[in-house]
């Protein structure tokens, strides 16, 4: 997942606004002042809670929302001010995925990647090399005359990416595209589009509420809360130094490490009377994510900790680390500062008595 | 019964099947764009123009309030205009058409709003015009729904050619009405009413094995 920004931005959101009018006079702000650039042939993930306008700013990329204010850029062309005909051919240039796979239940697998082309004119033995093409490269060649209806959730999506790619675009739109299958098609639906973007360049945007897609094939991630975004970068960076608080609360349990449940079902909010252990995450990332820090809070501190669960995983390829630990509450305050101070995050998850 | 009887009950017969088959495809013919237009020109449709909307759907309403006897008799005039007669067969066919357009043009309007609208979207993104819309999305998908409808337009079109009988329309209907009731002959009574239910069932069946045929939206199909 290495960065190929050289062809700069493919797509730029430019203090970008957007409002709807609601019912009675007052507005509704979705998005205010949003500031991105997408760089070209990256995977970039916008992550936000549901309402937090991630879904209207993917919808302006293709001209499905127009903007309120300020402009977005899809290579080269201003999208909110396109007339009709000029915004149909910059859609041929930007495939979309969608949640619900929106595909059509009359029309076969072939008859689903073919009709972007039919819409676009193409003579009917180009769509054929075409899709058959499309179909092999998502690997669906034995389903290409089944309907929908016959077909399991990654299978649609997998229909959904390769009509989305029918066209040629420039730049695929992913909206929370994984989000209606399971973890395992979800794993095999994202590493066909990591595949696609190495294989073809293609500039990936997604919007998601999962940070572990994120994690998984984006470079880049952004983070959006009540329609601004708070936070952007390459997502180690982010995922390493978190600066705002609606990161750091996605970035907490995405890597699935849970306390043992004789742990969990004991855990209290505040500390009780007597002797206690406070239980706390660990967040190893940057340049002492793999130094031995447990063990020299030990040695020059003189605290013990208790290891409850622990994992390091890789963030491109960077090593990125999650512990859960129990120090003596007495000391913990003490244990925490030492963490912080060598750049590691702690967060108190509890006490247990 | 005689074989007079018989040829008269064939002839009835081959009168309402000519009647509801060329009011049915004149109905589709122009209720099936009307039906179309009615769903995709509401507010934040696709081609959305609220107040085109209103309208046909004023004139839509106002046509299916008449009770179909008053229509026959009341558009005598336009009949005449159109058919070139006001009294037989194929001057019922006009009024007929009258009824079946309005009907046809609700039940295709409600099949195509069923379309999910993640499809239309879909096809935006596509960069679809809106008549490729709804030439490759929204009738294909609602076919199901509009073959169902059709059906039921049909089987309501065999109950209304009963009654042009009162502009000379003949069918079915009118001999049951004429030798069934009038010349009290119950057997020709029975027989009309025996021959209509054979032909509303046949009607509903062909318009529902259509319906399944053309809907792919569950896994019955699978290994056709």
């Amino acid at each position: 997942m290495a960065d190929r920004q050289t062809s700069g931005a493919a797509i730029t959101f430019q203090n970008l606004g957007k409002s709807f009018d609601k019912k009675g006079s007052s507005q509704v702000m979705a998005l205010e002042g949003v500031n991105l650039d997408v760089p070209a042939g990256t995977i970039t993930g916008i992550i936000g809670r549901s309402g937090a306008g991630k879904s209207t700013l993917l919808r302006m990329v293709n001209g499905l929302e127009q903007p309120t204010s300020g402009t977005v850029t899809v290579a080269g062309h201003d999208v909110g001010r396109a007339g009709a005909a000029e915004l149909r051919r910059i859609r041929r240039d930007v495939g979309m995925i969608f949640q619900h796979f929106n595909l059509l239940s009359s029309r076969t697998v072939y008859g689903n990647v073919a009709l972007p082309l039919e819409i676009a004119g193409v003579p009917s033995a180009e769509i054929k090399r075409r899709v058959d093409d499309l179909i092999a490269r998502v690997g669906l060649e034995a389903l290409s005359r089944r309907y929908p209806a016959e077909l399991s959730g990654g299978q649609k999506q997998r229909v959904g990416i390769a009509r989305a790619l029918a066209t040629q675009p420039k730049v695929l739109l992913s909206d929370e595209a994984t989000s209606a299958l399971d973890p395992e098609t979800t794993q095999t639906v994202l590493k066909l589009l990591a595949d696609i973007n190495r294989d073809l360049g293609l500039t990936i945007l997604l919007i998601t509420h999962e940070m572990a897609v994120v994690r998984d094939i984006a470079s880049h991630v952004a983070v959006i809360d009540g329609g601004r975004i708070v936070e952007a970068g390459p997502t180690y960076d982010v995922f390493a130094d978190p600066k705002h608080p609606t990161t750091r609360s996605f970035l907490t349990g995405i890597t699935g490490i849970t306390l043992p449940s004789f742990i969990a079902g004991r855990l209290q909010a505040e500390r009780p009377q007597g002797p206690s252990q406070e239980v706390i995450r660990i967040t190893f990332a940057g340049r002492h994510a793999t130094d031995p820090m447990l063990a020299r809070l030990t040695s020059e501190l003189g605290i013990a900790v208790n290891i409850l669960a622990g994992a390091i995983e890789e963030i491109g390829a960077h090593p990125f680390g999650n512990l859960l630990v129990s120090v003596e509450a007495e000391r913990a305050a003490e244990a925490r500062a030492y963490l912080e101070r060598h750049e590691l995050l702690t967060e108190v998850l509890g006490y247990v008595g | 019964m005689s074989a007079n009887l018989i040829n008269m009950l064939l002839e009835a017969t081959l009168q309402t099947l000519y009647m509801v088959a060329v009011s049915g495809a004149l109905g589709t013919l122009l209720g099936l764009p009307l039906g179309t237009y009615l769903a995709v020109s509401q507010r934040g449709e696709l081609l959305s123009s609220p107040a085109v909307n209103k309208v046909l759907g004023l004139v839509v309403n106002a046509t299916r309030s008449v009770p179909f006897i008053i229509l026959v008799v009341a558009i005598i005039p336009f009949t005449r205009l159109v058919a070139g007669t006001s009294i037989g067969t194929t001057a019922a066919i006009v009024p007929l058409t009258i009824a079946a357009v309005p009907f046809i043009a609700r039940l295709v309007e409600n099949a195509i709003r069923e379309v999910d609208s993640g499809l239309i979207e879909a096809a935006r993104a596509m960069g679809a015009t809106p008549l490729q819309i709804i030439r490759k999305v929204l009738i294909p998908e609602a076919l199901p729904g509009i073959a169902l409808g059709l059906t039921l337009a049909v089987v309501s079109l065999i109950g209304y050619s009963a009654m042009v009988g009162a502009v000379g329309g003949e069918g079915l209907g009118d001999l049951g009405i004429r030798y069934g009731y009038q010349r009290f002959m119950p057997e020709v009574m029975l027989a009309v009413v025996v021959i209509l239910i054979v032909l509303v069932q046949l009607v509903q069946s062909l318009g529902e094995g259509l319906a399944r045929f053309v809907d792919k939206r569950a896994p019955r199909n699978r290994g056709r």
